[in-house]
This record gives structure tokens, C-alpha cells and sequence, in this order.
């Protein structure tokens, strides 16, 4: 261009947009090395992060979540009971410390702290009718939620989405038997499986001797089995939905010119671009399996005895709910804080991450 | 049969008789064939460019994604440096040939870097020993198609169109093939980008001599950089002459009116110069017309048109049209 600024103009038309060159100067070094400045590399993964954290409701949900798993995990070293253990006083049976309301003490915990001048641990929501104290079995009840919820969503998630990704991809005849194989499982009543697979399992195995299982009960293991019979479903079909879409394009073709394998073409392009939808409905899978693990021991299909879950506490609190109702609002409201924390943050998930949802 | 394939031709590429038949279900257990590509041949010397167009849907674009056994061929051969291509042997000759495809917004997969997707084929093929040397190989190619080494780590998604290209031709040439299929690259990009990477291709065959199947339907662009040109009605190769020649001389009514239709820069020639305009609208591929596919267009047809398919015949100096009446 420079060389043209030499030349004078030439006459102009009345109706030409010929610019005059020397109404124009040259762009110092400074403003050529403004226009080399780029923004900074961003990655999808990483806009999407600082999309959800701009969020203030996902932000509040993760901050009480982080609590929750805190209290979760150190409250039962700091409180002294058990959540079987029936109090005991200077190592006798407490008998009168049954239904305490909160932060009370009973008659024989209030004489050893006269006359030893000493201060016990509160019963911070109380005791129950067994006199054990409340607020540590519905911490581990939140632990059995909690935990039911986690591992009931990962099976979902490895199943659904390899299942999917496979009838997905491979589409055609395949496609059409595995997805007719997957509504019949949606067709399923998952309760009354549940209910026949526990029945089944208290005849026919015993899992008291296996550590953790035997503490849950055959139920849950029932309810486990059932999870991953029957709630990957609704993943493998969102995943199948969302390859059938990323197969089309054309990178997707270009790897099948270069000879990459069906392997390495859904391990290196496929997944990696439908991870947001995976993981927006494993976050939203969570809580669904808390709430189911809170219905079926509501019903009395939960974990085994003493073993406490949230749905099994509100279950026995239910009896007792004109006298004490404390004992119905602590696991409920425990349950509803878990479930709709971990339901905000798939919501602010699939906001910061779904293309169609961004402004 | 080791005799055959020892014998060598002066064609990279042999196109025999190639068919491509994709099935259309029509009812619930009926199905028709929907002939995509229908008895194509053509050749392709080394170093080559031939240029392939003709309007949406006539087929261009399966030839090019056949060739490379995207789609399985339903008929006919195809030769690649004297090799007939099959199922067996085509993982090895894909580091021979390679595509550039249509759309640079597609064709790059958004979660990689850059330096990522130039250097995927040469993880598939393994063509690199340390972590070094990848980085060279692609750093290398990347400066081949005049992309900045800084480019190295950003995402497609940070470039424009005509760079996005540029990536996806170094990815082509990364396994360093000798006949690369273009399917319509420059079709998604604006003119004066389109103007830059049609020079580049050419730049790259005059360093590297890879053959070109060049498509496009475009007939300015492909008469730029092709040695020849082949014309694609419905299917079918209706004429196939030297670039030039094509341009000064075509045959077919097909090219004819594909002539008429390029716009002219110049309004005094523009005003004197004749339009066809062709009638009516391209038959389905579904329900083909019987003998030549273009004689219901056909200003020229006869009965002879409607009761036998014209073949693919010399008239001299390469130049072969599919015509019973030119």
C-alpha cells in the first residue's frame, strides 16, 4: 500500500468512492502492536467454569454443599455418640433421656454435670425414642444419602453413556435393537423390582458378613441392582440423542479419512464433546437417587436397622409427629437442602455450559 | 495377479466404472436405490489438479468421500498408484490420500488445539518418535500453509474461516500424501479469502506435487487452478476436456449453460452476452429419466436421448463428452 501513496490521485467522479490517500497518515509502531494484542486462549471448559461461579444461586448451592459434606465427614469425630448407642451416663444406660428436644439435657445428665462441675456434648437436635442422639444418625443418615446418591448417579453415568455412545454411534440396526431394548427397560416399574429383588435376596443371600454392604441392609443392594438395571436409561438415551448430532460432523468424517477407529474417533471426539451434557444430567442424576434412596426408606425399603437414612428417620418420625415434631423437620429439611442445592447447581450447569442457552 | 500390480501406469489415480448406490426406504419393507455417483471414470496424473463441478446434489461430493471409502462403493474400481483400493489395504493407503473437506467451522473439532488437530493423523499412522519431534512435524506444516507458530495452542474456534482452512489443509498434508480430494474448500469462504488459499493450493503442488480432485461448482475457481476440468450431471460424468479447452470449447449443453451462468465483471459484455437458462428442475436421482439424464433439460434432445444413455466418447485432444447430438 505504501508504494500507491506516491501516486497523486487521479480526477475524481462525481459518483466514485475513491478515498484521497492523503487524508490518510501511517499507523505508528505503537497502534500496529495494539492490533497484535489478542484476547486470551479460552477453552469452552474453561468459559463454562467462570459462567457457573458468576452464578449466584450455584455459588450459594456449592457453598452449602461443601458444608453439608464437612459436617458429613467430621461431625462424628467431634460429637461423642454413637448413632446406635443408647446414652450412657458415667457408664450407665440413660433411661430417662428419650424424645430430649434440642439442646436439652435429661435428669440424669443434668445431676453428673452438678456433681462432677463438668459440661456434657449437647444433644444438638435432641435424642430419639431409643434415647440416642439425633444429631449424630442424621448425619449418617446423610451419609448413607449422600453416598447412595453419588454412587447410584456414577453407575448411571458409565453405563448410560457408554450404552449410548455405542448405540449412537453405531447407529442403523444396531441402534434400533439396543434403543428398543432401552424402552422396555423404561417401561419397567422400578418399585416393584425393587420390592421383588429385596425379597428374593433375604431368602436366598446373606450380606451381613460383607463390610459395608452388611451394614445397609439387602435393600439397598436391591435398590443398587436396580440403578443400574434400570435408571441408566434416561442417560443412554440423552447421550445417543447428543452423538447422533456430533457424528455429522464433518471432524468426526475427517478422522475416518485419516483411518482413526471407531475406538479412538468416540474417545477423542465424541466424548469429550458431549462431557457438558454428561455432566449436567449426572449433577441432576444425584439428587433423583437421594430422593428415590428417601421414598423407598420412607416406605420401609431402605437400609437395615440401626443404620439410619434420611428417609428412614422421617419414616419413624412420622409417629410421633404431634409431640415431637423436630424429629420429622431436621431429616426432611436436610433432605430438601441436599436435593435442591444439587438440583440449582445442574440447572447453573447446564446454563453455563448448553450453547443454546447462552446470551 | 502380483505381475498386474507390479505394473505401473502413468495415473496416480483410476477411476473405473464408479458406483454408489445409497438405499432409500420407500415403504415399510420396500427399498429403492438412490444412485448418487453411476458408472464415474476418470484419471488423475501425479501432480495433477482435476477440477470436478456441476450444481448441488449432482453427486461431486460422494465421489470425493468414496474415493477415500468414506461410503463403501456399491461398483466399479478405483486404482491408487497402480494398487486397486480395498477394504484391506486402504488403512495404508490413507497416508497417501487424504481430504480437505467443505465447511473449516465443521471440519475442526472444537475441543483441540491446533497444534492437536494438525497432529492427530500422525498419531493414527504413528509417524513420529518423541514428543520433539511431533511438535517440529507440525510447527513445520503449520509454516507451510503460513500459519504463526503462537497459533500453535489456541482453539479453532479463536480463527476465521480462511485460517480454519489453512488448518485443515495442514492437516491433510500431514501424513505428506500424494493426491489430496478437495471437497469444495474455498465454497464457504469470501471471495478475496477464497482468492488466498486457491493460490496457496497451488503453491503447495508446485513444492509437494500432490495430485488434486478438486471440487467445487464454481466454474471460475475450478478453471483457475485445474489442468482439467471434469463436468457432473446427475450422477454421471457428461464431459471431461483440458481446462482451457473446456472453457473455449464445450460441448455438452450441460457445460454450456454452466458457462452462460458465470457472472461477467464487465456490464457492456454482460449486456450482448446470451443466457441459457435451463428449463424445468433437475430430476430426483430417485426416479433418473431413462437414457441420458439431462435430456429432459436438453434443448437438443431427441428420441435418441430418451431411449439409450450416451457414453463418455473421444472428439480429440482429451476432450470427451457424453452426447449422442454434439
Amino acid at each position: 500500500m505504501a508504494k500507491n501513496l506516491d501516486i497523486p490521485a487521479p480526477e475524481k467522479s462525481k459518483l466514485s468512492l475513491q478515498l484521497d490517500p492523503k487524508v490518510f497518515e501511517k499507523a505508528t509502531d505503537e497502534e500496529k502492536r495494539q492490533q497484535d494484542v489478542m484476547a486470551k486462549s479460552t477453552t469452552f471448559f474453561r468459559d463454562g467454569m467462570k459462567k457457573l461461579f458468576r452464578n449466584p444461586l450455584a455459588v450459594i448451592s456449592m457453598f452449602i454443599l461443601v458444608i453439608v459434606i464437612c459436617v458429613m465427614i467430621f461431625a462424628p469425630m467431634i460429637v461423642p455418640y454413637g448413632y446406635s448407642d443408647i446414652i450412657s451416663v458415667n457408664g450407665h444406660r440413660d433411661k430417662t433421656a428419650a424424645n430430649l428436644a434440642p439442646f436439652q439435657y435429661s435428669q440424669a445428665e443434668q445431676e453428673y454435670m452438678k456433681e462432677n462441675d463438668v459440661s456434657l456434648f449437647p444433644h444438638i437436635m435432641g435424642t430419639d425414642e431409643l434415647c440416642r442422639d439425633y444429631f449424630i444418625r442424621v448425619v449418617y443418615g446423610t451419609r448413607v444419602s449422600f453416598l447412595v446418591g453419588v454412587f447410584a448417579a456414577l453407575m448411571v453415568l458409565v453405563i448410560g453413556s457408554i450404552y449410548g455412545s455405542i448405540s449412537g454411534y453405531a447407529g442403523g440396526r444396531v441402534d434400533l435393537v439396543m434403543m428398543r431394548i432401552v424402552d422396555i427397560i423404561y417401561s419397567l416399574p422400578d418399585l416393584l423390582i425393587i420390592i421383588l429383588l429385596s425379597v428374593v435376596f433375604k431368602e436366598t443371600m446373606d450380606f451381613s458378613k460383607v463390610p459395608l454392604i452388611g451394614k445397609l441392609g439387602t435393600n439397598m443392594v436391591a435398590m443398587f441392582i436396580v440403578f443400574g438395571l434400570l435408571y441408566w436409561v434416561g442417560m443412554a438415551r440423552l447421550v445417543r440423542g447428543e452423538i447422533l448430532t456430533i457424528k455429522e460432523n464433518e471432524y468426526v468424517l475427517a478422522a475416518k479419512s485419516m483411518g482413526a477407529s471407531s475406538g479412538s474417533i468416540i474417545r477423542k471426539h465424541i466424548l469429550p464433546n458431549c462431557l457438558s451434557v454428561i455432566i449436567i444430567t449426572t449433577a441432576q442424576e444425584i439428587p433423583a437417587a437421594i430422593f428415590t434412596e428417601s421414598y423407598l426408606s420412607f416406605l420401609g425399603l431402605g437400609v437395615a436397622l440401626p443404620m439410619p437414612s434420611l428417609g428412614s428417620l422421617a419414616n419413624t418420625a412420622r409417629s410421633g409427629m404431634q409431640s415431637y415434631p423436630w424429629k420429622l423437620i431436621f431429616p426432611a429439611a436436610m433432605i430438601v437442602l441436599i436435593v435442591l442445592a444439587f438440583n440449582l447447581i445442574g440447572d447453573a450447569l447446564r446454563d453455563a455450559f448448553d450453547p443454546k442457552l447462552r446470551k | 495377479m502380483a505381475a498386474e500390480q507390479k505394473k505401473k501406469s502413468d495415473y496416480l489415480v483410476e477411476v473405473k466404472d464408479l458406483k454408489e448406490y445409497f438405499p432409500v426406504k420407500t415403504g415399510l419393507l420396500k427399498t429403492i436405490p438412490l444412485k448418487a455417483v453411476d458408472g464415474v471414470s476418470f484419471n488423475i496424473r501425479p501432480g495433477e489438479t482435476l477440477g470436478l463441478v456441476g450444481e448441488s446434489g449432482c453427486g461431486k461430493t460422494t465421489v470425493g468421500r468414496t474415493l477415500l471409502r468414506l461410503y463403501e462403493p456399491t461398483g466399479g474400481e478405483f486404482r491408487f498408484d497402480g494398487e486397486l483400493v480395498t477394504d484391506r489395504n486402504i488403512f495404508r493407503l490413507r497416508k497417501k490420500m487424504q481430504m480437505v473437506f467443505q465447511d473449516p467451522y465443521s471440519s475442526l473439532d472444537p475441543r483441540m488445539t491446533v497444534e492437536d488437530i494438525i497432529g492427530e493423523p500422525l498419531d493414527v499412522h504413528h509417524l513420529y518418535t518423541t514428543k520433539k519431534d511431533r511438535h517440529d512435524k507440525v510447527m513445520h506444516l503449520m509454516e507451510l500453509v503460513g500459519l504463526n507458530a503462537e497459533h500453535a495452542t489456541r482453539y479453532a474456534h479463536e480463527f476465521s474461516g480462511g485460517q480454519r482452512q489453512r488448518i485443515g489443509i495442514a492437516r491433510a498434508l500431514a501424513v505428506n500424501p500424494s493426491f489430496i480430494v478437495c471437497d469444495e474448500p474455498v465454497s464457504a469462504l469470501d471471495v478475496s479469502i477464497q482468492a488466498q488459499v486457491i493460490n496457496m493450493f497451488e503453491d503447495l503442488q508446485d513444492k509437494l506435487g500432490v495430485a488434486y480432485l478438486f471440487i467445487a461448482h464454481d466454474l471460475l475457481v475450478v478453471h483457475h487452478i485445474s489442468d482439467r476440468i471434469a463436468v457432473m450431471y446427475l450422477g454421471r460424468i457428461v464431459e471431461v476436456a483440458d481446462a482451457d479447452e473446456l472453457n473455449s470449447h464445450p460441448l455438452h449443453p450441460y457445460t454450456l449453460s454452466l458457462l452462460s451462468a458465470i457472472p461477467i465483471p464487465d456490464p457492456e459484455t454482460a449486456r450482448h452476452s446470451h443466457r441459457i437458462i435451463l428449463e424445468g428442475d433437475v430430476p430426483s436421482p430417485l426416479h433418473m429419466p431413462t437414457g441420458c439424464p439431462f435430456r429432459t433439460r436438453c434443448r437438443y434432445a431427441t428420441e435418441h436421448c430418451a431411449a439409450e444413455c450416451p457414453p463418455l466418447t473421444e472428439r480429440g485432444n482429451g476432450h470427451m463428452v457424453a452426447c449422442w447430438e454434439k
